[in-house]
């Protein structure tokens, strides 16, 4: 039974924890970054009319789609080494976890662009707009609106996936939970307070995303 | 060099289908049982009893927040010191049945939610019993807005199981880990393992962008 569950133990691991609280946070901030960028270039690939730009773009986004982020990760991890990246492991991870991110993103992104009613692309070719008026004054601000909740899910969602990133012994938030479990044999401990860390985490997110969809004036966010 | 890396992982490919059946065969049990559970769930949910849909939502919420490898080492480290010793392989599946519950549980909650109060109320005055009314009025108009979440739903737990190879089952990733120690050629190793992940979800993927489509087609939304 959990009847010798030690909180002095966890407020001595305290700093650990917070390190690793940090350092998830920061690596999926910057993830997260990665992933828009990777996600704005592959949706604009996947919207041009030629297929030269449009097959790998969509190739790639199925091929990420239908792989789980644990082999994609091991796939770097493993295999950049041999075509002469050696890289630090949490470069690495933050590499995976753009790429990995990047195609959803880019999905949010096209389904966003494509919820612009057509009679409003058709108006502004009318009003004698160029693609880059119709895109910047038109699509993407009214697109915009519609993404917001469905990224910050995908943010909740990168933040959750970054726990992978300890099976390649990145030092984050997770990985603080394994050193506690192997160090002292304290699973409970270490495993719970993560928990209850990615639990905050989560509802910060989450709250976000409702606040957002107030402001924006869209339903919430499905996380 | 690449001949003999190739000779190599030839050899292993009794091991490869293993770990691809493992991957299939923990991915199966828990997506029928997690179907079941969620289906039930997501009824109770939406059941009009007040604590038993908070409970359920804080549940829910708890296992969405978290991530599943955290659930994973939770439910096979702590368990047992809670007097309950499993193996890895169930402690796999009572972690993908539980994820998969309650995802599913959502989208069957809000597949209910669709269907217009209109409806229960004419099954209710034509004397429909509870289960009667679920049954033929409430749950199949609600498949319309369920299904093509739920067939996600399932290629995102093939997925997931592959983080069960953190606890030592040997399913298709650990495979890929495992042999990757002996043929140092990583991304030829891990492009084989999402091959085999790639020929399990994709046409998964296919039927629920079909699905998707026929539904919103019937729903009669156009979409551009």
């Amino acid at each position: 039974m959990l009847e010798n569950f030690s909180f002095r133990t966890i407020v001595e691991y305290l700093p650990l924890f917070g390190q690793g609280l940090v350092t998830t946070v920061w690596l999926s901030a910057l993830s997260f970054l990665g992933a828009l960028a990777v996600g704005i270039v592959l949706c604009a690939m996947n919207l041009q009319r030629g297929w030269l730009f449009r097959a790998p773009a969509k190739a790639y986004i199925d091929a990420v789609r239908a792989t789980p982020l644990l082999a994609q990760l091991y796939f770097l991890y493993f295999g950049l080494p041999r075509l002469g990246f050696v890289l630090p492991e949490l470069v690495v991870g933050i590499l995976a976890l753009s790429l990995n991110s990047g195609a959803y993103v880019a999905e949010i992104i096209r389904a966003g662009i494509l919820s612009i009613p057509r009679g409003q692309v058709e108006a502004s070719v009318a009003s004698g707009m160029t693609y880059v008026q119709r895109m910047r004054l038109v699509i993407l601000p009214q697109a915009f609106k519609v993404t917001i909740p469905p990224l910050l899910g995908q943010a909740i969602v990168l933040v959750k996936d970054s726990a992978l990133l300890s099976l390649i012994s990145v030092a984050e938030l997770t990985r603080a939970g394994q050193l506690l479990a192997s160090d002292r044999f304290m699973p409970a401990e270490g495993f719970l307070t993560i928990a209850a860390f990615y639990l905050l985490l989560y509802y910060g997110l989450k709250g976000l995303a409702a606040l957002s969809g107030r402001w924006l004036g869209t339903a919430g966010a499905r996380t | 060099m690449i001949w003999q890396q190739l000779q190599s992982l030839a050899g292993s490919y009794p091991l490869a289908l293993r770990g691809l059946g493992m991957t299939v065969v923990l991915s199966l049990i828990s997506l029928v049982l997690g179907t079941l559970l969620g289906f039930g769930l997501g009824i109770l949910r939406t059941g009009g009893n007040r604590l038993v849909g908070s409970v359920i939502g804080a549940w829910v919420d708890l296992i969405r927040g978290t991530p599943f490898l955290v659930q994973i080492f939770l439910i096979f480290f702590i368990l047992p010191e809670l007097g309950i010793e499993l193996d890895a392989f169930t402690a796999g599946i009572i972690a993908l049945t539980n994820l998969a519950a309650c995802f599913i549980c959502e989208i069957v909650a809000a597949g209910i939610r669709s269907v217009p109060t209109g409806q229960v109320e004419a099954a209710l005055a034509s004397g429909l019993s509870r289960w009667h009314r679920m049954r033929q009025v409430v749950l199949p108009q609600a498949m319309r807005i369920v299904l093509p979440p739920l067939v996600g739903q399932y290629v995102l737990l093939i997925k997931d199981s592959s983080v069960v190879s953190a606890i030592g089952l040997t399913d298709l990733t650990r495979v890929g880990w495992l042999v990757v120690q002996r043929v140092p050629n990583g991304l030829l190793v891990f492009f084989l393992v999402g091959v085999g992940y790639f020929i399990v979800c994709y046409p998964l993927i296919m039927l629920a962008r079909r699905l998707e489509r026929r539904m919103g087609a019937a729903h009669g939304e156009v979409q551009l």
